[in-house]
């Protein structure tokens, strides 16, 4: 089937301006913080100070008795309601997965853990009766590193467990047959290169804080969240606290933004639902901007030793990569399975003749990490395209040329990597073409040997970042071989009203992503109808039952086919009903722009308005038709999909200061076909600015103790429109072949691609002083130091380079 | 408690305040004017940014009796009463400029602010302009782009001179999007 059969497609592949905009540019939108309903009462949360400790003594009495408050309960009192936060991905058999209480109970294992809640009848007065509740911490040893935690006599986050060792999981291509043992690789190489590269902890940052609301006065209890995933937050309720699953319902209202960070069943939705049940009445929970960096979790925080070998012209043998991967104090949703994703990403798009991963995840007295928009696969692409750039080096070679020896080239599709996945489609040739065209490379190629020739104190780097990745989560199979809890489909639903009109029910929940217009324009092309004409629901499981929710560059590649599918049905359902009215064989008819036609005779034609209208009446239908032209479909891909692009980053660096200049960045990303190249555009901004952030601004830090230094926008240094630069984008299509609309996700691409693209080309700008690495961020300081430990190391070995 | 006396996108509303209360505070949980958010706490981040007496202010950062007797106007106000999108409203849609659109009532009033000092910025002033408005989802450049098209729509679209005046009835929609 394909969307040519029945369609004039003039609305995918347009820049249509978003349905969405009309809301949010006139501050219309229906932010869960903007719920208020009657009676409804305010919690605050008290959070633990202590990295770790165990809780000796608690009285909330005092604060009861202030003013407006109506209650106070600490993790003792709700002990038998709250329930457990669950993991769904153990990733091995015997992944240690400790208990997980929204609100403590005896113990805290990081700082911002909540320990108390306050319901009073608004929220000033619910904060400041945090401060009379009365509670003693016992401290316990905190355990901050991952290779510390894992020695023998390292404290312990969950002392029962006795391990800090969540799971170790490994891959060799060896074993699983799909390739050779990378032990040999490496004894016969010409090259070996090891580095480690540290993965920076970071923090998803989406604008809205998260903020819940529980009302548990009607015949199903109803949860606002800003989420985005309505559909697993319901599941999650009912198995995780007893609740019946058809008396909770959920509901994600405009969402603003998620990155991965949303992507999580959190404390303090289970504590407001606990608190809204204890208290019978509406509650409302907000964050705080400073609560949400201590409390929602982190991203990335791993620890990357990873070695390549190759022989001498730069053909690449072997890979291995040995990966610590910080889980925090507890596991979140997919924490353990964030890392995981990475595995099947480090030989990326290189012919990889042997490959190992071994992953270990490690608890630390932090907070949790989960899901951060890409989830494995940038820290993955880092690695490997920060070595690409290390293996030219060493070998001489431009990074370009060495890749180009080593992709897999546009005629080798569809092709099964060494990681055992099978690329479907892509053309790295003709990205990588466009955007050295785009870029200019041979100039500013020369431009850097002129200032290398020089001496000029501002040096200029090229990065290059050549990316794909497995997106398009997932094919429910493989989710399952990976022991993933739940599937990887999705659903949507298509109805007709009797005017012509059409809902469509999406199980995706989109925040910030443009769903209401890109399912907008697919509908309107599959069934003829105007754009304006379609409504998209979703983010309420009343009217959207079905759904697994959006992450993972899933929604359109998963729900858009879902949603090809039912609009299909549609059209299969109204044929018999045109040709009763127009008195022919269902056979003689075609459906084209709309409308049913007689073949051969093309005045006589029924639009699906008037199907619609007929089996309203229903008066007068053939005999055995079912009255009704909704449908809906269920879809579960075969395989995931691979976007990919060529990335490249030119860079000023001045070597005096250590400050790095943004001076171009190219991206040429292949996302397959496009539904809306402004929305495909924007992501892919939005996507590198991200990637930018982790290489050059952002990074989670916490002291010895536990505290989080950078716990608010002071400090966690998030972007502002001064700090970063244009980006001139391009894009290649290689239509996915698995997908009746040829589309790829792109949600993620940018921030896969940018982060190697940014440091490799601060360190090319800084090689010839001898610099072969800079810890991310690239601070001024960061750079500056590397540039000083270069030359001290230089002049103590006495030799020029 | 303290009273006070604001007009708030044309309308005067008079309250008793407890004075620690901050103004966006006032706005949302007091006056329902729900479309101006708060997004951090730390005055960063300038999703609460309205103008007050005419200036852009971070409405975190004022306290709700240091607007007595001010005019306030938020995102809500700004949209003619035929519901006409202010230029830089429009062009913010035009141009893409915001996705999941939580930062986005802050940083149209902080181009509105910006664009009423300097009518015609450069890329580079537009960033610095908006250094105090942070968005995630964007990367900026949309943002940017807008402001900038938002600059030429008013300059477009200021009052016409005599001579040049077209008959009305082809101005008369663009006119409307003057703001007075």
């Amino acid at each position: 089937m394909t969307v040519t059969e029945h369609g004039s497609g003039t609305e995918v592949g347009r820049d249509r301006r978003r349905k969405e905009d009309a809301r949010l540019i006139t501050g219309r939108t229906m932010w869960t913080e903007n719920i208020t309903l009657p009676g409804m009462l305010h919690l605050a949360i008290l959070r633990s100070p202590m990295a770790h400790a165990r809780i000796s003594h608690v009285d909330v009495s005092p604060a009861r008795h202030l003013p407006g408050v109506i209650d106070a309960f600490c993790g003792r009192d709700i002990a038998d309601i709250q329930g457990a936060l669950a993991c769904a991905w153990p990733v091995t058999e015997d992944t240690v997965v400790p208990d997980y209480p929204p609100l403590a109970v005896d113990e805290v294992r990081h700082t911002g853990e909540p320990v108390a809640v306050v319901a009073a009848r608004d929220r000033a007065s619910a904060q400041d009766a945090l401060e009379a509740i009365e509670i003693d911490y016992e401290p316990l040893p905190v355990v901050m590193d991952m290779e510390a935690a894992l020695t023998a006599d390292s404290p312990l986050v969950h002392s029962a467990q006795g391990t800090n060792k969540s799971y170790t999981w490994i891959f060799d291509s060896a074993e699983a047959g799909t390739g050779g043992a990378v032990a040999d690789a490496e004894a016969e190489a010409e090259v070996v290169l090891s580095r480690r590269y540290r993965q920076q902890r970071l923090v998803p940052a989406f604008m809205e804080p998260r903020s819940v609301v529980v009302d548990p006065t009607g015949d199903q209890i109803t949860m606002w969240s800003a989420t985005q995933i309505p559909h697993i937050l319901r599941l999650m309720l009912a198995m995780c606290t007893g609740t019946p699953e058809h008396k909770i319902r959920v509901i994600a209202p405009d969402v603003g933004g998620g990155f991965g960070g949303k992507l999580q069943i959190t404390p303090e939705e289970f504590i407001t639902f606990a608190a809204a049940r204890r208290l019978n009445r509406p509650v409302k929970y907000v964050e705080s901007r400073s609560e949400s960096m201590l409390s929602a979790h982190h991203g990335r925080d791993q620890i990357q030793d990873i070695t390549l070998s190759a022989r001498g012209d730069g053909t690449i043998t072997g890979l291995s990569v040995k990966l610590l991967a910080n889980m925090g104090a507890y596991l979140g949703i997919v924490t353990p399975g964030v890392p995981i994703l990475g595995a099947f990403m480090f030989n990326a798009i290189y012919k990889v003749p042997a490959y190992r991963f071994e992953c270990t995840g490690v608890f630390t007295n932090t907070t949790k990490t989960d899901a951060y928009r890409g989830a494995g696969r940038p820290e993955a692409t880092y690695a490997i395209e920060r070595l690409m750039d290390e293996l030219a080096a060493e070998l001489d070679l431009d990074p370009i040329e060495l890749r180009r020896r080593n992709w897999i080239n546009h005629d080798e599709f569809p092709y099964t990597t060494v990681a055992g996945l099978t690329y479907d489609s892509g053309n790295y040739e003709a990205a990588t073409d466009h955007a050295m065209q785009l870029f200019d490379y041979d100039a500013l190629r020369r431009e850097q040997a002129e200032r290398r020739a020089s001496g000029d104190p501002i040096q200029l780097g090229i990065g290059v970042s050549t990316y794909t990745e497995m997106c398009g989560l997932a094919p429910s199979r493989i989710l399952g071989q990976l022991r993933y809890g739940a599937g990887g489909w999705e659903s949507a639903s298509v109805r007709m009203l009797p005017t012509g009109k059409v809902e469509v029910v999406t199980g995706t929940s989109p925040h910030g992503q443009g769903h209401e217009t890109a399912w907008s324009q697919i509908v309107a092309d599959q069934l003829g109808v105007p754009f304006e004409d379609v409504e998209v629901l979703h983010g309420d499981t009343r009217t959207s039952h079905k759904g697994l929710d959006t992450y993972g560059s899933r929604s359109l590649a998963v729900g858009g086919t879902a949603l090809v599918n039912a609009c299909q049905k549609v059209v299969d359902k109204a044929k018999p009903i045109a040709a009763h009215l127009l008195e022919c064989d269902p056979s003689d008819l075609e459906f084209t722009d709309g409308q049913f036609r007689v073949k051969g005779s093309p005045s006589s034609a029924k639009t699906l308005a008037d199907c619609a209208l007929a089996v309203f009446t229903s008066h007068e239908m053939p005999d055995g038709v079912e009255p009704t032209l909704d449908a809906d479909a269920t879809y579960d891909p075969d395989n995931f999909s691979f976007p990919h692009g060529t990335h490249l980053c030119a860079t000023e660096v001045d070597t005096e200061t250590g400050r790095v200049t943004i001076r171009s960045y190219v991206a040429v990303d292949d996302v397959g076909r496009v539904v809306n190249p402004l929305i495909v555009e924007g992501q892919v901004h939005g996507g590198i600015a991200q990637g930018v952030a982790q290489a050059l601004y952002e990074e989670a830090v916490y002291d010895a103790d536990g505290n989080l230094m950078t716990g608010t926008f002071v400090d966690y240094t998030v972007p502002s429109p001064a700090d970063l630069p244009d980006f001139v984008t391009g894009r290649t299509e290689t239509p996915a072949p698995g997908h009746p609309l040829g589309a790829k996700g792109v949600g993620e691409a940018g921030t896969i691609a940018s982060t190697p693209a940014v440091v490799n080309a601060v360190v090319d700008a800084l090689r010839p002083a001898g610099v072969t690495d800079v810890a991310m961020p690239c601070t001024p300081e960061r750079v500056w130091q590397a540039i000083q430990a270069a030359q001290q190391k230089s002049a103590t070995e006495g030799g020029d380079r | 408690m303290t009273k006070i006396s604001m007009t708030v996108d044309g309308i005067q509303y008079e309250d008793d305040v407890d004075p620690r209360t901050l103004l966006v505070h006032h706005l949302r949980d007091r006056l329902g004017k729900v479309g101006t958010v708060v997004g951090c706490d730390t005055s960063n981040c300038g999703a609460c940014t309205v103008l007050l007496a005419g200036k852009g202010v971070k409405s975190c950062t004022v306290l709700a009796v240091q607007a007595d007797g001010m005019d306030v106007t938020t995102v809500e106000g700004l949209s003619g009463p035929d519901g006409t999108l202010h230029p830089v409203q429009q062009a913010f849609h035009n141009s893409h400029a915001l996705q999941c659109g939580f930062c986005t009532p802050g940083m149209i009033m902080a181009a509105v602010d910006l664009l009423s000092e300097n009518p015609s910025p450069t890329t580079d002033e537009v960033r610095e302009g908006l250094e105090g408005n942070l968005c995630r989802c964007t990367g900026y450049q949309n943002i940017v782009r807008a402001v900038q098209d938002a600059a030429a729509t008013m300059h477009a679209t200021a009052p016409p001179t005599a001579e040049a005046a077209e008959p009305a009835s082809t101005t008369e929609a663009n006119a409307q999007e003057v703001p007075r």
